[in-house]
């Protein structure tokens, strides 16, 4: 079973949940931008939570789909069609052999995960399938998403061949597709995304900023700059950042949210592909929870950030988590 | 959220790196002393890992420790189900284990590392503006520079690129106003007192003076970097010649 790239669109890359245990080397988790559409997709095709997907970047992606497969696409609305049918988002979709899978604008969001039932077929490099790309490893021969490459799909497991085949028996399968009347959109971030807010706890040295500092990172509005990428987004606000006094750090470990502040005082949020460490001063960190909704904003869009506590973000994260975990054993009775 | 403690022997602080993962500051220094605590905290936390621990990251003077929020509030004891935080929870099991007048028992092997270097010409374009830099030949700073023992305090910045100290000041040199948008995989350079080497090409701004063939990130290894924290590092240099040999070696 395979699917064929016509088109890699502007950036196309296998990820999964990321690779831990190396970081004390220098090696960074990587893994998807936005976890939790990706692991949303592997659930609902049947996957285990951390199958590897494709993560695809903006628009223009197409895809040749060789072989009848159970796919999904979870994440950034992209008005994704199907041999020029619509394709419903947030639900499992059998696919006929031979259609073309079109990603085409964006409405909401910039990133799109596509999970296969069975999951891509590529090589674990230090108990990981996610594509690092400065490192050249992982994924698909470490790199993005090429036109002519073809993705293989491992054989899917049997709760993915039980979802599989209901669809098969569907009534509602036409010549390209057949999706359940179901769907987990309630996981969609969508809403999330017009006059975002992101929560943020304040970091350790928060402090240190100038009273005003401190005031104007909670009141202002930030916009995303160009320069932002899967390592991090680079912040423009109305007014710079300041520390109080001069700062010497040494350098520690920065995780996937912090936000650090290098000396012109724009502030920069690290992401995925961020580094191991870092030696800015860190002034605040995203809640777990609202990363994924910071990862699916544009260069350009606008957002602010708001204070909790780390009870309230520790709180949000296990309902998410739990939330997920419902999904997955709903699909289980289900099926 | 922050939280203080003394263990038997050094003082450290506990801060919340976000939801999911604290920081064991452990000093403020770059230091020897420094480093072998934050060796001995890392080993020992990794050899007798908590439910819900998933790693470490050592670095100068602190150590991060990145855990399962889930895993730890579901296994937590009789007294841990008071807490009102997970972090707090977390804290708890970090100072008993900071307590433990073991933690710095176990013997931290020093590991001597030999890295060959060919200095100057197209693999060291910056060698002549650190000689010129610091009144000295080009020689003398190669000299210099592979006379010195260097201790890796941490990797971290890219995979398997140590933070090294221990260089003389007399090589000492600014980084290059603008940085090379590439840096060859294997440049060893200088940035102020610091040494390093490039373990895979990246964007750098340091003075480059030469380069080694060995490989520094090995993505196929059990362990993926060739250095490790503590390790002493010394550099030995080759001729274009040997590159070459060493480079057709390593394939």
């Amino acid at each position: 079973m395979s699917i064929n790239v016509i088109r890699p669109g502007l950036l196309a890359t296998i990820q999964d949940h990321g690779r831990f245990g190396y970081q004390k080397y220098g090696v960074l988790p990587g893994g998807a931008m936005d976890a939790g559409a990706a692991r949303v997709a592997n659930i609902l095709v049947g996957n285990e939570g951390h199958e590897a997907v494709l993560e695809i970047t903006f628009s223009g992606m197409e895809l040749l789909i060789e072989k009848d497969m159970m796919l999904t696409v979870c994440g950034a609305d992209m008005s994704v069609t199907a041999s020029g049918k619509s394709l419903p988002l947030w639900r499992p979709a059998l696919i006929r052999a031979g259609v073309v899978i079109k990603f085409g604008a964006c409405v909401s969001g910039c990133r799109s995960y596509l999970a296969v039932a069975g999951g891509f077929d590529v090589p674990v490099v230090m108990g990981s399938r996610s594509t690092y790309l400065r490192g050249r490893i992982g994924g698909y021969e470490g790199r993005a998403l090429r036109r002519g490459d073809r993705l293989l799909v491992n054989s899917p497991g049997l709760l993915s061949e039980r979802i599989q085949h209901s669809l098969y028996s569907s009534s509602r399968l036409n010549d390209s597709f057949a999706v359940p009347t179901w769907h987990a959109s309630q996981f969609a971030i969508a809403d999330s995304l017009v006059n975002p807010i992101i929560r943020v706890m304040t970091g350790s040295h928060f402090e240190l900023f100038t009273k005003e500092s401190q005031t104007d990172l909670l009141s202002q509005t930030y916009q995303i700059a160009v320069q932002s990428d899967r390592m991090g987004y680079r912040l423009v606000g109305e007014r710079n950042l300041k520390l109080a006094a001069p700062l010497d750090l040494l350098s520690e470990a920065v995780v996937n949210g912090t936000v650090q502040v290098p000396a012109d005082g724009n502030p920069i949020v690290l992401l995925a592909d961020r580094q191991t460490t870092g030696g800015y001063p860190r002034i605040a960190q995203v809640a777990s929870v609202d990363i994924a909704v910071f990862a699916q904003l544009k260069p350009d869009d606008r957002f602010r950030f708001e204070a909790i506590s780390l009870q309230e973000a520790e709180q949000l994260y296990l309902e998410s988590e739990w939330d997920m975990r419902m999904l997955k054993a709903a699909i289980k009775t289900l099926y | 959220m922050r939280d203080k403690g003394n263990s038997w022997s050094f003082p450290y602080e506990l801060i919340a790196l976000g939801d999911c993962a604290v920081i064991i500051r452990l000093g403020n220094e770059i230091d020897v002393e420094t480093n072998q605590i934050v060796r001995h905290v890392s080993e020992y936390l990794e050899d007798r890992p908590f439910v819900g621990f998933i790693e470490c990251v050592p670095s100068f003077a602190a150590v991060a420790v990145h855990y399962d929020p889930l895993l730890v509030r579901k296994s937590r004891n009789a007294a841990e189900l008071q807490h009102t935080t997970i972090f707090e929870t977390v804290c708890t099991r970090l100072k008993a284990y900071l307590s433990n007048e073991r933690l710095t028992e176990a013997d931290l092997p020093t590991r001597t590392i030999e890295i060959p270097v060919c200095y100057g010409g197209e693999h060291g374009p910056d060698l002549s503006f650190v000689a010129e830099h610091n009144g000295l030949s080009e020689n003398e700073v190669i000299s210099i520079h592979s006379a010195g023992s260097y201790l890796v305090h941490m990797l971290g910045f890219a995979p398997g690129f140590p933070y090294m100290g221990g260089m003389s000041e007399k090589i000492a040199a600014p980084r290059h106003r603008t940085p090379r948008t590439s840096t060859p995989q294997g440049s060893v350079g200088i940035a102020g007192n610091q040494t390093g080497v490039y373990s895979i090409a990246t964007p750098g701004g340091w003075q480059l003076i030469g380069r080694t063939p060995l490989a520094l990130f090995r993505p196929q290894d059990d362990i993926p970097s060739l250095l490790r924290p503590g390790d002493r590092v010394r550099f030995i240099p080759i001729t274009s010649q040997q590159y070459m040999q060493y480079l057709e070696g390593e394939r």
